[in-house]
């Protein structure tokens, strides 16, 4: 640096002046000049140090040694390009994967969530907080009353998470489907999400009566009206019924992402809680704790409070919401997670270690190898701490390029994860590279630096000069030293892999159990679409859907069709449902879940039916009233009897008579047990939830849209452009969670798996370079190239074999603590812990078996003549 | 240099340089060659100051204020590095000066009492 030349030549000046003068008196005793001078050097010392000391008393050389050792380190990484490029790509692997999971665990676990004060919103669940929909949803009139007396809460707004059938837009071409929320008018103030363009809903647009209003959501604003802001205060036709626009929300609220994930809206639309006062449950709420006041204090209200209001109000139904529960909203929305994220992110976190022994061991070799430059450097008056510097540089700015790289690919992978609408997981949509993971960043590319960076560098500069500088290297102390600590690296190398490895395969295994559940329906080759009908009077809906089923189950290709108002694993809603004439204890879970269908719902969807008939079209509105039941309410209601000509009360219209029992259907999530379900005619019910027609085929699915959708165009010209949505994307969805994370830890243990194999690789293979020599004397002793061969190869195995031995251990550890995110594995499965020792024994023996070959091929004369 | 008279001379007490060269420099300024020659013969060629430790200590004093520098030509018409205590550095030794008397003399106790006392 230019800032010292000046400063550093003074101090060669003072040192000369020194010498002279040193020289001068021992002249003036009467020595020789030559011998003066000689003596002067000798008493003076290692000039280059004493002048490198005094220099870092100026302080600023800390920088200047620094800008020295870039320099340096540049010019020996470009002698060394394919090192580099290793090293950089192994290590932009590691911090590359450390930034995507950091990004995915701060915008799920840390970040607050995207609203205003958000930790002061909470999350108000009925039933406990578990079970389907409609036990977590609240009756109008409960909403009411919990809003007037509570004390906890300055807001309380609630959202109706029933899957409503979308909207129908027209005067944009074709009828296009929209996707749309119903909210309190006070909903989005609640959360504190201001319009971005236009103005939020008003008190009175909610009520009955009152014009119709919406928001559009920021994505529905661009994609659909490309973004024009007239459209505000602009009216759209929605169900033929005009809307207007007030206007448009802020990109960064994503409802579905918070509170329905997986799922898109396009808009959201104003209900008032008037208008489905005997809808019974139907609100989801969120409230906005008043300041000061925690989770824990409105719970211990609100569990006086409830049983309170529902003794004084004698109110029925009102079951599930005594047991209220009150989560932080970012609680209720990413507490789920939680502990997958963790086991992800100590999973990078093992990646980034094993990159690290990785690196470490890399360096190692090379350092062997540049013994002689550090000595030299050394003898040339460098102090050791010099040197460990200029190792540490090295490391540093190889951590640095790698952590560049990483972040770009980090980059890319968290764009494209955020892009995955589909994957039922809250916030992804959120996620992003941020200043945090640019911190994170920073930070895992500073610890690795020091941790792959230490050990060699401490090593190297720690090697005895003289020896070093006299010896070649070959089969010295230092050099079996060196071995020793490479061989260990590799072996906590392995049994990294090992952990990580084990993991993944449960998690695999997991998932593979998951997918083998026997769903009680068969979901491929069929799909779901969404039609409208005209249907003015419930006969006629009949009569209509008969037709139509009739006249889509004749398209060539359609194997059978039917209508329901719901599918499994997606969103439901229950009612409540007893036996007739049986008493039951007062606190009975009468919860069941419904689902209104029509004849051949259970062939088209693949359902058995166990025990009775399957509905009719017959089966008329004003006849008997007829159900079906899966056998979970068989069990329940009629245990032990033949409910087949049994009288239900509570669903539908008085009394229903079971006409027959089909096999269980999961209906919230695949891993749960199934739970009662009832199934009833559409016939003889006008409560739809949404109106789908199911379609099974033997033809792609994709060639028999047109046919189908001209059918339906011919029944109802305003049927919607819609698409078929496959069952098994249905299924996919549900279980799209633990494929996300079980693909995840996958690709991380095949990561790791790679780099634990390059590290033995990397070791046996210097180890046979080295030994060269060693080798080739022993084969002119006599030793056979097989024996050479087996000889390497056994060592290869000895190292895997302790590190599979650890990593075993470490893994039975590991496995008890994920245990809950298992399913129908035993954290101790044998498969699995086999299945990975014998994998990696394999990749340890190819590993090996590269540089044996090699090794056995020296040929002995030629390695004796080498140096 | 014979090998038996660096064996005579005493390695110095950490933290004692300081003091050396600032009370060396109360005599006049003097070059860093000056210093060293001045601390062997003031002290009968027992101590022994290193360059690797004095330059240093000349550049950290320098940097502390406790001396001053200034090229100037010396007795023999060499061109020399001079160095002179400054105010602070006059105050520094003064302190210095005092806590060594105190460390000696309270080690000397612990050493003259350690006989009786055991």
């Amino acid at each position: 640096m230019s800032l010292f030349d000046g400063r550093k030549k003074e101090l060669n000046e003072e040192i000369e002046s020194h010498l002279r003068m040193a020289a001068a008196d021992r002249v003036a005793a009467g020595a020789t000049p030559e011998d003066a001078r000689r003596d002067a050097m000798r008493e003076f010392g290692n000039v280059p140090l004493v002048a490198d000391v005094t220099r870092e008393r100026w302080g600023w050389l800390r920088m200047e040694n620094l800008m020295q050792d870039l320099r340096y380190t540049w010019r020996t990484l470009k002698r060394e390009r394919s090192f580099a490029a290793v090293a950089i790509l192994i290590l932009a692997l590691g911090i590359g994967a450390n930034v995507v999971v950091f990004s995915v665990v701060n915008t799920v676990l840390l970040r607050p969530l995207p609203f205003d004060h958000s930790q002061e919103l909470a999350w108000i669940a009925g039933g406990g907080g578990v079970g389907g929909l409609s036990d977590v949803t609240y009756r109008t009139d409960s909403y009411e009353a919990f809003r007037d007396h509570n004390q906890s809460f300055r807001a309380v707004a609630g959202f109706v998470p029933f899957r409503a059938p979308d909207f129908k837009l027209t005067g944009y071409g074709e009828p296009k489907p929209v996707a749309g929320v119903w909210v309190m008018a006070d909903f989005l103030q609640t959360l504190g999400i201001q319009p971005m363009l236009g103005r939020d809903f008003t008190a009175q647009e909610a009520l009955p009566g009152s014009a119709s209003v919406a928001l559009l959501t920021y994505p529905y604003w661009k994609t659909q009206f490309h973004g024009d802001q007239s459209i505000v205060g602009r009216s759209i036709t929605l169900d033929n019924m005009p809307v207007t626009v007030v206007g448009v929300l802020p990109p960064s609220f994503d409802f579905g992402s918070v509170f329905a994930p997986g799922t898109k809206t396009d808009l959201v639309r104003a209900i008032h809680p008037y208008d489905v006062r005997n809808y019974g449950h139907m609100f989801s709420l969120v409230g906005r704790l008043k300041p000061g006041v925690t989770p824990a204090q409105a719970q211990a209200e609100v569990s006086v409070l409830f049983p309170q209001m529902r003794d004084a109000l004698k109110t029925q139904n009102w079951a599930s919401d005594a047991n209220t529960v009150i989560t932080g909203l970012k609680e209720h929305v990413s507490g789920e997670l939680r502990r997958s994220l963790i086991v992800l992110w100590c999973a990078v976190g093992m990646i980034l270690l094993i990159v690290c022994v990785n690196l470490s061991n890399l360096l190692m070799a090379r350092a062997a190898g540049r013994s002689k430059e550090f000595a030299m450097r050394t003898a040339l008056g460098a102090g050791r701490g010099r040197i460990v510097r200029q190792l540490l540089t090295e490391s540093l700015l190889l951590s640095s390029a790698g952590a560049l790289l990483g972040l770009g690919l980090a980059f890319a992978a968290v764009m494209y994860l955020a892009h995955q609408g589909s994957l039922a997981l809250p916030l992804l949509s959120e996620v992003r590279i941020d200043t945090a993971s640019l911190l994170w960043t920073l930070a895992i590319a500073m610890v690795a630096a020091v941790l792959f960076g230490i050990v060699p560098a401490v090593r190297v500069s720690g090697i005895n000069l003289q020896e070093t500088l006299k010896d070649s290297g070959h089969g010295t102390s230092a050099g079996r030293k060196h071995q020793r600590i490479r061989s260990t690296l590799v072996v906590s190398e392995i049994a990294l892999a090992c952990v990580l490895l084990v993991g993944a395969g449960l998690l695999l295994r997991s998932f593979l159990k998951v997918m083998d559940v026997d769903l009680g329906f068969q979901p491929s080759h069929t799909a779901a679409l969404p039609i409208t009908f005209n249907a003015t009077t419930d006969e006629q809906r009949g009569e209509v859907l008969h037709e139509m089923v009739r006249r889509v189950g004749d398209l060539p290709g359609v194997e059978a069709t039917a209508f329901t108002d719901s599918l499994p694993l997606d969103r439901n809603r229950s009612w409540g449902l007893q036996a007739k004439g049986r008493t039951y204890p007062p606190d009975w879970n009468n919860d069941i879940y419904v689902s209104v269908v029509s004849p051949g719902f259970f062939r088209a969807m693949g359902i058995r039916i166990v025990a009775g008939r399957d509905f009719a079209w017959t089966d008329a509105l004003k006849g008997t009233q007829v159900i079906l039941i899966n056998e979970a309410t068989a069990k329940r209601d009629w245990p032990g009897q033949n409910p087949v000509g049994k009288i239900a009360v509570g669903v539908g219209r008085g009394e229903t008579t079971v006409i027959g029992v089909v096999a269980n259907v999961p209906e919230s999530s695949v891993e749960k047990a199934s739970t009662p379900q009832v199934y009833v005619p559409v016939t003889q019910s006008n409560d739809l939830a949404d109106q789908l027609l199911i379609v099974r085929s033997s033809l792609p699915l994709d060639s028999l849209a047109p046919s189908v959708m001209s059918t339906l165009r011919s029944m109802n010209p305003g049927q919607p452009a819609t698409t078929f949505r496959t069952l098994d994307s249905v299924v996919d969805h549900s279980t799209s969670p633990r494929r996300f994370f079980a693909v995840l830890v996958g690709i991380f243990a095949g990561l790791g798996l790679l780099l634990a194999s390059l590290g033995i690789y990397g070791v046996i293979s210097y180890a046979v370079t080295r030994q060269t020599q060693e080798i080739g004397v022993r084969m002119a002793l006599g030793a056979t190239r097989e024996r050479v061969q087996m000889g390497v190869i056994s060592r290869t195995l000895r190292m895997a074999v302790i590190g599979i031995a650890v990593g075993t251990v470490a893994s039975f550890v590991v496995a008890k603590t994920i245990s809950t995110m298992l399913f129908g594995t035993e954290p101790t499965d044998p498969v699995t812990f086999v299945g990975v020792a014998v994998l990696l024994l394999g990749v340890a023996f190819v590993a090996g078996y590269l540089p044996a070959r090699r090794a056995a091929r020296i040929d002995p004369m030629v390695a004796l003549r080498s140096e | 240099m014979a090998k038996s008279a660096y064996q005579n001379r005493i390695e110095l007490v950490q933290g004692t340089l300081d003091m050396l060269v600032l009370k060396t420099l109360q005599w006049g300024e003097q070059h860093g060659y000056g210093i060293s020659q001045a601390i062997r013969v003031s002290s009968n060629e027992v101590l022994q100051v290193e360059t690797g430790s004095l330059y240093p200590a000349l550049h950290r004093l320098e940097r502390a204020g406790w001396v001053s520098a200034e090229w100037k030509k010396s007795d023999a018409n060499q061109r020399a590095k001079f160095y002179k205590i400054t105010m602070l550095g006059k105050k520094h030794l003064a302190n210095d000066y005092e806590r060594w008397g105190k460390m000696v003399a309270t080690i000397e106790a612990i050493m003259s009492a350690k006989e009786s006392a055991l």
